[in-house]
């Protein structure tokens, strides 16, 4: 560090510098007021519901009447509650299925809308389209398009002559586990793509070319040069993928109702009942904050692997 | 099948050159017009795909009664265009028409509140230093963590103590917090692409904090503002769970919820056609704002990507 002469006289430096300091100080109080309205909601309607929750969690907590602690006897009793070790089951299963489904039709598509082309923005427009009506008018909508009489797939199926009758998709687990897929697919697949194409063309175009020129294939070069590279985009996707699918819910209560036989009640379903159908808001509290911790591990978890892509692009 | 892409390099003589060149020149040609045909029939199939449950469900809705209870084979109306299903839609809970007002109400209140209150902590965020300041930052993004799904039972208690339980009005304040992440974060990026200078230059003028805001900043981070606005929009109109819950008299239902009627049905019988009537009423708005706004929603999504 090389000391400047400074121009101003040493006396006026002490009082300049409380003017600058008391200045700082209005403004402290001035940005504060500004974010204040967002504190207020945040603290309002986020902060104190999640203690409020743990608290709940802690409780015997009917809907009327008095409330008893009971410590953590709520989270003894989920540990051996089979109903919801079957919703966490089936959660983790739809989870899965589902983000296969969605990467498995998602990539391809982002790949056939990557190049600048003729109809490729058409192309992208029409496939987004589904993401942004609601999770239940797209439940809404595929329920009547599965329905056996006077559906669509059913009925179509029978015009083509590909089945005798048309089958009831909903009433089997199989039939109306694949519809839901499908319809999920159809309803997140442009969100996953529009994702996965800024990955892609994140990729210098001169790193392919210089690829292409040493005579890689096309496969090559996805297999050892886009995937690579595309690896950080391919974590967000996934990770937006998991959170939503964990914290499904619309389409199991729109679309089935939970059936056939209670198959389809995943994590946030079986919490919805307990609090809100038998109203036992404490065991619901504690079921909560069990999905909770999921989800923040999985979030932290999610920072872990953004990190990693940064550290090796 | 998308790019043609191999480019055969074998050694010409000189005297065939041109006759090869104008060959090489039509076969690459024929092969980008086959590559160009199965690229565009894949394309139909595609759009095919994803636009025709919309379409199935716009057309069959403008058909009569009898034939709403029918299969859409084919989704047209044949015995001429009706409003039937949307008559039928209508006697279910308090009107077709009270229950859109409720879901527009909820909406915009949502939109105008959320850029409201984002755009002023967008600016404190941004312009002003106080303790604390990147504790309360993180603490509002950090809430992006943890799912609404979870705290719906305590957001019922403490709405009913405030006396907003069962009104649209505490369902949007619900609404307003759960776009804030996303949307403080997008104001304060918009406020830090400012230049400082601009507002100096303001500032010598005479301009004063709200002043200087919706005077002079305002009209810089509207394209932030429009992107905040349209996702509380959307988010808003298509929520389904939190308004199941918190609201429980009929006549204030938004749509998602008053389509629960229409999906359980009367007597056991579902009227499809009223579903198809709902579907469109509900759909048509998300799809009208995003084809008009698409370029705002995608930089929405593209900052949400990058983040």
């Amino acid at each position: 560090m090389t000391s400047v002469v400074s121009p101003i006289p040493l006396a006026a430096a002490p009082a300049r510098r409380n003017t600058r300091r008391r200045r700082r100080a209005t403004t402290g109080w001035r940005g504060l007021a500004y974010i204040a309205p967002a504190m207020l909601l945040v603290l309002i309607f986020f902060i104190l519901p999640v203690c409020l929750t743990v608290w709940m969690s802690l409780h015997n907590w009917p809907l009327m009447g008095v409330h008893k602690w009971i410590g953590l006897k709520n989270y003894t009793r989920l540990l051996s509650d089979a109903r919801f070790l079957q919703a966490l089951n089936f959660t983790a299963f739809y989870t899965l299925v589902v983000t296969i489904a969605i990467f498995a039709v998602a990539f391809p598509l982002a790949l056939f809308v990557e190049k600048q082309r003729r109809f490729v923005g058409f192309y992208r427009t029409i496939i987004f389209l589904p993401v942004v009506v609601g999770l239940a008018t797209a439940s809404l909508l595929w329920a009547w398009l599965s329905h056996v009489e006077s559906g669509f797939f059913g009925p179509f199926l029978k015009m083509l002559g590909l089945v005798e009758r048309s089958p009831n998709f909903l009433a089997t687990f199989d039939t109306a586990f694949l519809v839901i897929v499908v319809m999920v697919v159809w309803k997140i697949a442009g969100f996953t793509m529009i994702i996965l194409l800024t990955g892609l063309q994140a990729i210098p175009a001169e790193l392919d070319e210089a690829a292409r020129i040493d005579g890689a294939r096309r496969f090559q070069r996805f297999r050892h040069l886009t995937l690579p590279l595309m690896r950080r985009t391919i974590a967000l996707a996934l990770i937006v993928s998991i959170t939503g699918s964990i914290l499904a819910f619309d389409q199991f209560y729109i679309m089935t109702s939970g059936g056939p036989q209670n198959r389809m009640i995943s994590v946030v379903y079986y919490i919805f009942n307990q609090s809100f159908v038998s109203f036992n808001l404490g065991y619901g509290a504690a079921l909560s904050i069990v999905l909770l911790a999921i989800l923040v591990v999985i979030s932290i978890g999610q920072l872990k692997l953004l990190k990693i892509g940064e550290d090796r692009p | 099948m998308t790019i043609t892409e191999t480019m055969t390099h074998r050694p010409v003589r000189p005297a065939d050159r041109s006759a090869e060149k104008a060959a090489a020149k039509l076969r690459r040609a024929a092969r980008a017009r086959t590559g160009a045909i199965a690229y565009h029939t894949a394309g139909a199939a595609i759009v095919l795909f994803f636009i025709a449950p919309f379409v199935i469900a716009g057309l069959s809705s403008f058909r009569n009664a009898t034939e709403g209870q029918t299969a859409p084979l084919p989704p047209w109306p044949r015995a001429g265009f009706s409003v039937d299903s949307y008559r039928t839609l209508d006697t279910f809970g308090a009107g077709i028409w009270q229950h859109t007002v409720n879901s527009a109400l909820v909406s915009l209140s949502t939109v105008v509140l959320t850029v409201v209150v984002s755009l002023l902590a967008g600016y404190g965020f941004s312009r002003y230093r106080f303790p604390f300041k990147n504790t309360l930052f993180v603490l509002i993004i950090a809430t992006l963590m943890i799912p609404f799904q979870s705290i719906l039972t305590p957001l019922f208690i403490i709405l009913a103590k405030l006396g907003l339980n069962n009104s649209l009005f505490g369902l949007t304040l619900v609404y307003v917090t759960l776009q804030l992440p996303f949307s403080v974060f997008m104001m304060r990026n918009a406020f830090d692409a400012v230049p400082k200078e601009i507002e100096e230059a303001a500032r010598i003028d005479g301009a004063r904090d709200l002043r200087l805001l919706v005077r002079v900043l305002l009209p810089l981070v509207l394209p932030g503002a429009a992107t905040v606005a349209i996702f509380a929009f959307l988010n808003a109109w298509n929520e389904f769970l939190a308004a199941l819950v918190l609201l429980s008299s009929n006549e204030h239902y938004t749509l998602p919820v008053l389509m629960m009627a229409v999906r359980a049905g009367r007597l056991g019988a579902i009227n499809w056609g009223a579903v198809q009537a709902g579907v469109v009423v509900m759909t048509v708005p998300c799809l009208f704002v995003f084809l008009l706004l698409q370029r705002y929603y995608m930089r929405g999504l593209m900052a949400g990507a990058v983040k």
